[in-house]
C-alpha cells in the first residue's frame, strides 16, 4: 500500500490567509492541500482559471502572481499567502477588453475555449518578460500551454498582432 | 495528496532544524515537481516546509575570485536570464530554456532542480514494481517499454534517467554544490552530486536527508565564446530529453585547448566521460575527431528492447553538438538541432 | 401596416460571413462556465476509485478507514451499489455499438484496467482524493489479453445490428482481385499499424448533479448529447425522462469522447440520488485514459495499376481491437473504392475482443485509419510507375461512386487538386525521393486525398417570434467548440430575414427541441436543417396570423408570394404591402409565435447518391538528415464540403484536423505495457499532443461546391475532413524526403536516422 510509510494519518488544521485577486484582498481559511487552481475554482468562485491536468502538463491553469506567470495546480494557496494574483477575470480594465482578448477573439484563437484563459494568461506573462522576438521565440516560450483543438496558429497570430502593436509603441 | 501540516521557516537554520526531525519533514521551494508527486502518492509528507520565506540563498552572485554563485532558491528562470549568465554562461541560459516550460521555469528553483525525480513511467504508476519507488519490488522498465529509458550506467536494479536539463550544462561546467547540514557545511563537486542505481536506485542522489543545497557554484570560465546546447525529444518543446549533450569548447587558432561533452536523457546522472575530453585535447575541431569522441563516449552503452536508437542518437547529437558550439548564434530555441 | 420606402435592399445573408464566435466574450473572460464550474451550494465530492489489476474478481473491498476519517461521507461500490435497472440494454445510449454495454458496479468482475469499481464522497475534493487510497481492496487475479498483435489471429467479424446503419460493413468483392493484382505490371502493398489513441480534450470529464428531491435531478455534465445523457439517467436510474434535466452550457473539447455518456456521469448522479445531496465528480488526467479511445488497427492493402496508371485491384483489410462486451467498429476499408474506381475489389473488416475497455469515436473515426494506407499505398504505386502522385490521383478520378454504383451528390475534388497544388506550389517537387534540401535537411513533398461522408440526422428546433420581434431558436445541440451556436444563429438570421443582433439561439439543454449527439460532421446538416424546417413552419403561421387581420391585405397571398426581410414579412409583387414582426406580434395579442418542428433526411432522394465532403492535402517536411527530427514546415488542405456557411469558424475546424494530423503522423500514442495490461503515459506530459513550437505554416483552401441534394443546406460538415487527407500527405512527404516509407503511426523521428 502506497500509504503504508504515513503511520497515524495527520489532520491539519484550515489556515487562515490573505490574497490580493484582481486588486481585491480575500481573506479566506483552506487546509495546506489546497492547490492555489483550487482554491480560486472552489473557494473563491474564479472558475475562469481551468484545470485541465492538475500535474503542469498543460498550462490551462497558469495564472500571473507577483508578476510572473506560474502554475496554479503546482503550488498550493497557503504558499502564496499575502502575494497579488491575476486570473483572467481580472486581465480587462473596467469592462473593457485586454487587446490580447480582442485580437483572440478576432483571430478565432480558441474552439472549445477551455485552455483560452490560461493561453492568454501566459501570453501576457510572456510579454512582460519581454524575451520572445520572433515568431519562433513566441511559439517555444507559449509552449507551455496546449490547445486540443488546434487553434496554434490562431492563438500565434493573435500574440503577434498584440506583441508587434506594443512594440510599435 | 495526503493530509499533511505547513509550516513557514525563515532561516536556513530553522529549516535544518526541521528536516533533522525525520523523513515525514519535506521542504517544498518552487514545489513543481514535489507536488506533482504528492499528487500521485509517490510521495507523502507528514509536513511540508516551506523555505521560500527565507532570505538568503534567492539571488546570483558574482563571488571576489570570479566564480558565480546560483543561490539554491532562486527560480530557474531568474538563474537562466541573470545578465552574467547570459553573457558569461549561455550553455546555462540555453539548458535551462530547454526544460520544461516558462511557467514551470518562474517557480521552479534551483535546487529543486537538482533533486527532480525521474520521470520513468514505471515509477509514476504506483501499481506497478519500481525499486526506485519501492526498493527491493523489481524494475519493470527493464523487460518493459523502455524507449526514454538509460542505456549508460544502469543496474539490474534500476534504467531510469535522470531528466534534468539545467544539471547538463551545470556538469559540463564543472559546478559544485554548497550543501549545508548539521555539521557545518560542505562542497561537492557536480559529478558527484548524483548517484548512479547500482543496488540503492531510491537514492537519487548524495544529499542527506538533514541537508540543504544553498547554492551552486560555477566556475569563472564560462565557455562563451563556443558552446552549445542540443535537445532530441518526441516533440519540439514541454517535454523530456531522449538524448541531450552540453557542449563547452575552448579553441585556440582552430585547435581544442579544453572540451566539456555532458549528457543528458542517457542515465541515471548527467554523462560525462574524461576519456573523451582528453582525446580532443589539443586536436582539431573537426567533425572526424567529434566522431571520434562520440565513440569514445558511448563505448560502455548498453540499450533494451526499445531503446537501442539512443546509441547511435547520442553518437550523431554529440557531432552536430559540438558542430554547433563553433557557431553558436546558430542555436534554436527550445535546443532544436541547426545548421 | 405602413407603407415602407421604395429601394428595399435585403440585408447581405449571415450565411457564409465570417463572423467571430459569438461566445467569444465569454471565453476570453472566463465567464463562460463549464459543467464542473456550477458552484452550487451544499456540495459534495466524488472521488472514482478504478480497478489495478486488468481482469478477475473483487474479493473483498474494505471502506472502514476511509469512512473513519471526518469529512467522509460514503464509499460506494458493487456491494452496497442501489437496486438499478438490471437489463443491459438500459444502459445503451444512443451511440452504443452492438454488444452489453459496461455497467458500473453491477458486480465484483473486473473487465479492464482501470476499470470504474467504487466512488468516495466527501466534503472536499481533497479529501476525496486522499480517502480513496484508504480504501483496501483485494483480487483474485486472472489471465488477460490486451494485445492486438499478438492475438491477431484471433480476428473474427463483428456483429450487425443498428449500428450498421452509420457504419456499414465493408462492400462485397467485385470482380476477380486476387487474379487481378497477379496480372497488374504494377503492385503496392503494406502493412499498417497504428496504436491506440485518445482524446484527451483539455476539460476533464465532469458532471455536477444538482440534487432536486423527489426523483428529479438537474445534471451539468461534459458532453456531447444532452438528450443522450437524459435518457441514459432516466433510463438507468429510473427515474422518469422529464424529471432529468442534462445542462451542457460549454464543452471544453470532446472529439468523440462524450458522445457516449461517461461514468463520472454515473457516478454523480448516483451519489446525489442516494445522499440526497448535490455531487461533483471530476477525472482525473490519468483517468481519461481509462474509458473510450480509438482502436488500435492493422492494415493490410494490395493495389494493382495497369500499365496505362489505371489501378484495376484493390484489396483493403482491417483488424481493430474491441472489447469483450461490445463489438465497437469503424468504417476503415469501404473508402478506397469511393476515391479510385478499380474493377476489382476485396475488402474485410474484422475485430479482435480483447480485455479493454470498448473503444470510441475519435475525430475522423476510421477514415483517418484507413486512408493512411490507401493513400500511401497509393503514393507508393505512383513512385513504382514514375508517375507524378497528384497526376495518377487525377488519371483515377472518379466520376462517380463505384463502390454502390451511384453519382455523387457533388464532388469537386478535381478542383481541390488543382487550388492546393498551385497554391502550395507542387510543381516546384522534384520528382525524386532525397532529391530536395536544405543545409542538413531533407525536404519532401507529400499530397494525398480525403474523403468523409456527409451525414444528416434527424433533429428538431424550436423557433419563435418573441414579444419583442426578434427571433429566439434553441435545440438541445451542444457546442463542443465547432462553433455551433454563431453558425445556427446565422443560419437562422437568414431563414427570418434578420440581423444576427435580432437572433438568439440558445442550447446545451435537454429541455429543448430535440437533437442528436453532436460528431460525425453531422451537426449543422442535422441541426441547421432543423432549423430551417422550425423558420419555414413560422413562417406559414406568421402569415396564417397576418391573414386574420382585420383588411389584411395578406388576405390571398400564398406563402411562395411573401419574402422575409429586414424583420418584416413583404409581399414580393407589391413590396409596399409588408408587416413587421413586431405588429405581427401586437396583432397577436402581444403573445410569442412559435413552431417547433422536425428535419428528416429526404432517405429516397438520397438513396440515389452517394454524399461525401472531399480533401486534398499537400504537405512539406523537413527531416534532419543526420538526427531524423521532423518538422512539418508548410502544409495546404483544400476542402470541398458543400456550403461553408462561416468561414472563419470552418477554417479553424480545418486546421484543427490538420494539427491533429501531425498529432496522428508524428505524436500522439498511448502506450500500452501488456504484461500489466494497462496504458503506461496516462497523462498529458508522456501522451505527447503538439505544442505550439511544432506547428509551421498551415493554409486552408475552401473550394466553392454547390449541392442541392445533400440537404436543404448544401453542407457536409467540416469537422472531420481536416483530419483525413494530412496524415497520410505527412508519411508521403516523410517518404520523398528520406526515401523510406514508414507505415507506423506515429512515425519515430529515429526511424529515420
Amino acid at each position: 500500500m502506497i500509504t503504508e510509510n504515513i503511520s497515524t494519518p495527520v489532520i491539519s488544521h484550515k489556515k487562515k490567509l490573505s490574497l490580493t485577486i484582481n486588486g481585491e484582498v480575500k481573506t479566506l481559511e483552506v487546509k495546506p492541500w489546497v492547490s492555489l487552481l483550487d482554491c480560486l475554482r472552489e473557494h473563491l468562485d474564479l472558475t475562469g482559471t481551468k484545470k485541465g491536468c492538475d500535474h503542469g502538463q498543460c498550462g490551462a491553469c497558469t495564472v500571473i502572481v507577483d508578476g510572473k506567470r506560474i502554475l496554479s495546480c503546482l503550488t498550493l494557496a497557503v504558499m502564496k499567502d499575502g502575494a497579488s494574483i491575476t486570473t483572467i477575470e481580472g486581465i480587462g480594465k473596467d469592462g473593457e477588453l485586454h487587446p490580447l482578448q480582442k485580437a483572440f477573439i478576432d483571430h478565432d484563437a480558441f474552439q472549445c475555449g477551455y485552455c483560452t484563459p490560461g493561453q492568454i494568461c501566459s501570453a501576457i506573462g510572456m510579454i512582460a518578460e519581454g524575451k520572445a522576438k520572433t515568431r519562433t521565440e513566441v511559439k517555444e516560450l507559449m509552449s507551455g500551454n496546449l490547445c486540443r483543438c488546434g487553434a496554434n496558429t490562431n492563438i500565434i497570430d493573435a500574440i503577434m498582432e498584440v506583441q508587434e502593436g506594443l512594440t510599435n509603441e | 495528496m495526503n493530509d499533511f501540516n505547513y509550516t513557514r521557516v525563515y532561516s536556513m537554520d530553522e529549516a535544518l532544524a526541521n528536516v533533522s526531525l525525520g523523513k515525514g519533514h519535506r521542504v517544498i521551494a518552487g514545489g513543481t515537481n514535489l507536488i506533482d508527486l504528492m499528487k500521485y502518492f509517490i510521495t507523502t509528507a507528514d509536513e511540508l516546509v516551506d523555505i521560500n520565506p527565507i532570505s538568503e540563498h534567492q539571488t546570483i552572485e558574482e563571488l571576489p575570485d570570479g566564480r558565480l554563485r546560483l543561490g539554491a532558491f532562486a527560480t530557474n528562470a531568474d538563474t537562466a536570464y541573470h545578465p552574467l549568465v547570459e553573457s558569461r554562461y549561455p550553455l546555462l541560459n540555453r539548458a535551462i530554456l530547454a526544460g520544461a516550460s516558462a511557467q514551470i521555469r518562474n517557480m521552479a528553483t534551483n535546487g529543486g532542480n537538482l533533486l527532480q525525480r525521474t520521470r520513468c513511467y514505471y515509477f509514476y504508476d504506483i501499481n506497478t514494481p519500481c525499486n526506485k519507488r519501492e526498493p527491493g519490488t523489481g524494475c519493470s522498465a527493464i523487460n518493459g517499454y523502455n524507449r526514454t529509458m538509460a542505456i549508460m550506467g544502469t543496474s539490474e536494479h534500476c534504467i531510469a534517467v535522470f531528466p534534468s536539463d539545467m544539471c547538463v550544462a551545470l556538469a559540463a561546467l564543472d559546478a559544485v554544490v554548497n550543501i549545508v547540514g548539521p555539521e557545518g557545511t560542505r562542497q561537492l563537486p557536480f559529478a558527484d552530486f548524483h548517484r548512479l542505481p547500482g543496488n540503492t536506485p531510491h537514492i537519487d542522489n548524495n544529499l542527506m536527508d538533514n541537508e540543504l543545497i544553498s547554492s551552486i557554484d560555477l566556475p569563472e570560465k564560462g565557455f562563451s565564446s563556443s558552446y552549445s546546447y542540443l535537445k532530441l525529444r518526441d516533440r519540439n518543446s514541454y517535454a523530456f530529453a531522449l538524448v541531450s549533450v552540453a557542449t563547452a569548447l575552448d579553441l585556440e587558432h582552430g585547435l581544442i585547448k579544453e572540451a566539456r561533452i555532458a549528457l543528458g536523457g542517457l542515465a541515471h546522472k548527467p554523462w560525462r566521460v574524461q576519456e573523451a575530453e582528453d582525446f580532443l585535447k589539443g586536436k582539431q575541431a573537426s567533425k572526424t575527431n567529434f566522431e571520434a569522441a562520440a565513440d569514445l563516449i558511448l563505448q560502455g552503452a548498453k540499450s533494451f528492447e526499445f531503446n537501442a536508437f539512443k546509441i547511435e542518437l547520442a553518437k550523431r547529437a554529440i557531432v552536430r553538438n559540438c558542430m554547433m558550439a563553433l557557431d553558436p548564434d546558430t542555436q534554436q530555441p527550445g535546443a532544436q538541432p541547426s545548421l | 401596416m405602413s407603407t415602407m420606402e421604395k429601394n428595399y435592399k435585403p440585408e447581405q445573408p449571415a450565411v457564409g460571413q465570417s463572423i467571430s464566435r459569438l461566445e467569444g466574450y465569454e471565453k476570453v473572460t472566463g465567464a463562460a462556465r463549464y459543467a464542473g464550474e456550477f458552484n452550487v451550494s451544499d456540495l459534495l465530492y466524488g472521488y472514482v476509485i478504478n480497478s489495478t489489476i486488468t481482469k478477475g474478481k473483487i474479493i473483498s473491498i474494505n471502506t472502514e478507514k476511509a469512512e473513519a476519517i471526518p469529512g467522509v461521507v460514503k464509499v460506494f461500490h458493487h456491494k452496497n451499489r442501489p437496486s438499478l435497472a438490471w437489463f443491459s440494454m438500459q444502459y445503451a445510449d444512443m451511440d452504443a455499438p452492438p454488444g452489453s454495454p459496461f455497467q458500473p458496479l453491477a458486480d465484483h468482475k473486473i473487465k479492464y484496467n482501470g476499470q470504474p469499481i467504487a466512488l468516495l464522497v466527501a466534503e472536499s475534493f481533497e479529501l476525496a482524493r486522499y480517502a480513496a487510497t484508504l480504501v483496501e481492496i483485494t483480487y483474485e487475479q486472472e489471465d488477460f489479453k490486451t494485445d492486438l498483435i499478438a492475438n491477431i489471429t484471433e480476428a473474427r467479424a463483428p456483429k450487425g445490428g443498428l449500428a450498421t446503419f452509420l457504419k456499414p460493413p465493408p462492400p462485397k468483392p467485385v470482380g476477380n482481385f486476387e487474379k487481378a493484382y497477379e496480372n497488374s505490371p504494377f503492385q503496392a502493398s503494406g502493412k499498417f499499424v497504428h496504436g491506440t489513441e485518445h482524446h484527451n480534450p483539455i476539460e476533464l470529464f465532469t458532471t455536477t448533479t444538482v440534487y432536486k428531491g423527489k426523483g428529479k435531478v438537474t445534471i451539468y455534465d461534459k458532453t456531447q448529447g444532452t438528450v443522450n445523457c437524459q435518457l441514459y439517467v432516466a433510463n438507468v436510474f429510473g427515474l422518469h425522462f422529464k424529471d432529468v434535466r442534462v445542462i451542457s452550457p460549454y464543452v471544453g473539447g470532446a472529439f468523440g469522447s462524450g458522445l457516449r455518456p461517461q461514468y463520472q456521469l454515473f457516478f454523480s448522479v448516483l451519489a446525489a440520488l442516494e445522499l440526497k445531496r448535490n455531487v461533483r465528480v471530476t477525472l482525473d488526467r490519468h483517468q481519461m485514459f481509462t474509458f473510450g479511445h480509438r482502436p488500435p488497427t492493422v492494415q493490410f492493402t494490395r493495389f494493382g495499376a495497369s500499365a496505362d496508371g489505371k489501378v484495376n485491384a484493390l484489396n483493403h483489410e482491417a483488424i481493430a481491437e474491441t472489447s469483450r462486451f461490445e463489438d465497437y467498429t469503424e468504417v476503415v476499408v469501404n473508402w478506397s473504392h469511393m476515391l479510385y474506381p478499380a474493377k476489382n475489389t476485396l475488402f474485410k473488416y474484422n475485430l479482435v475482443p480483447l480485455d479493454v475497455f470498448s473503444p470510441l469515436d475519435m475525430r475522423a473515426p476510421g477514415g483517418s485509419t484507413g486512408l493512411h494506407a490507401i493513400e500511401s499505398t497509393m503514393d507508393d504505386l505512383a513512385y513504382q510507375m514514375k508517375i507524378d502522385p497528384l497526376e495518377f490521383r487525377l488519371i483515377n478520378y472518379a466520376e462517380q461512386d463505384e463502390s454502390v454504383g451511384r453519382p455523387y451528390s457533388s464532388k469537386e475534388l478535381r478542383q481541390c487538386y488543382l487550388q492546393g497544388a498551385e497554391q502550395f506550389g507542387w510543381n516546384k517537387r522534384n520528382p525524386e525521393p532525397r532529391s530536395m534540401r536544405r543545409g542538413n535537411k531533407l525536404v519532401g513533398y507529400g499530397m494525398a486525398t480525403g474523403i468523409w461522408e456527409a451525414m444528416q440526422l434527424p433533429a428538431r428546433a424550436s423557433a419563435t417570434i418573441t414579444t419583442e420581434g426578434k427571433l429566439h431558436v434553441n435545440s438541445a445541440v451542444t457546442d463542443i467548440g465547432t462553433g455551433t451556436l454563431t453558425v445556427m444563429s446565422q443560419i437562422a438570421a437568414d431563414e427570418m430575414g434578420l440581423h444576427m443582433d435580432d437572433v438568439t439561439f440558445t442550447y446545451g439543454d435537454s429541455k429543448m427541441a430535440f437533437a442528436p449527439i453532436q460528431g460525425g460532421s453531422f451537426t449543422v446538416s442535422s441541426v441547421g436543417s432543423a432549423i430551417k424546417a422550425a423558420c419555414n413552419a413560422l413562417k406559414k403561421k406568421i402569415l396564417k396570423k397576418a391573414k386574420s387581420i382585420g383588411n389584411s391585405p395578406f388576405k390571398r397571398v400564398k406563402i411562395d408570394e411573401v419574402i422575409f426581410a429586414d424583420r418584416k414579412m413583404i409581399s414580393i409583387d407589391n413590396p409596399a404591402v409588408f408587416i413587421s414582426y413586431s405588429d405581427i406580434i401586437a396583432a397577436n395579442g402581444h403573445k410569442v409565435i412559435k413552431s417547433v418542428n422536425f428535419a428528416m433526411p429526404k432517405v429516397f432522394k438520397l438513396k440515389k447518391y452517394s454524399r461525401a465532403a472531399h480533401s486534398a492535402a499537400f504537405v512539406e517536411v523537413e527531416v534532419d538528415e543526420e538526427l531524423g527530427i521532423i518538422n512539418v514546415t508548410r502544409a495546404v488542405t483544400a476542402v470541398a464540403a458543400g456550403k461553408i456557411i462561416n468561414p472563419k469558424t470552418a477554417r479553424s475546424q480545418i486546421l484543427g484536423g490538420m494539427i491533429w494530423s501531425i498529432s496522428k503522423a508524428l505524436r500522439e500514442e498511448s502506450i500500452t505495457d501488456h504484461r500489466f495490461g494497462k496504458y503506461m503515459n496516462m497523462n498529458i506530459a508522456e501522451y505527447h499532443i503538439p505544442v505550439h513550437a511544432d506547428i509551421h505554416d498551415l493554409q486552408v483552401i475552401f473550394v466553392e461546391e454547390k449541392d442541392d441534394i445533400v440537404n436543404e443546406l448544401g453542407t457536409k460538415g467540416v469537422g472531420e475532413i481536416g483530419l483525413a487527407a494530412m496524415p497520410p500527405a505527412i508519411a508521403n512527404a516523410i517518404f520523398h524526403a528520406t526515401g523510406k516509407r514508414v507505415n507506423q503511426f506515429p512515425i519515430h523521428f529515429d526511424t529515420l536516422m
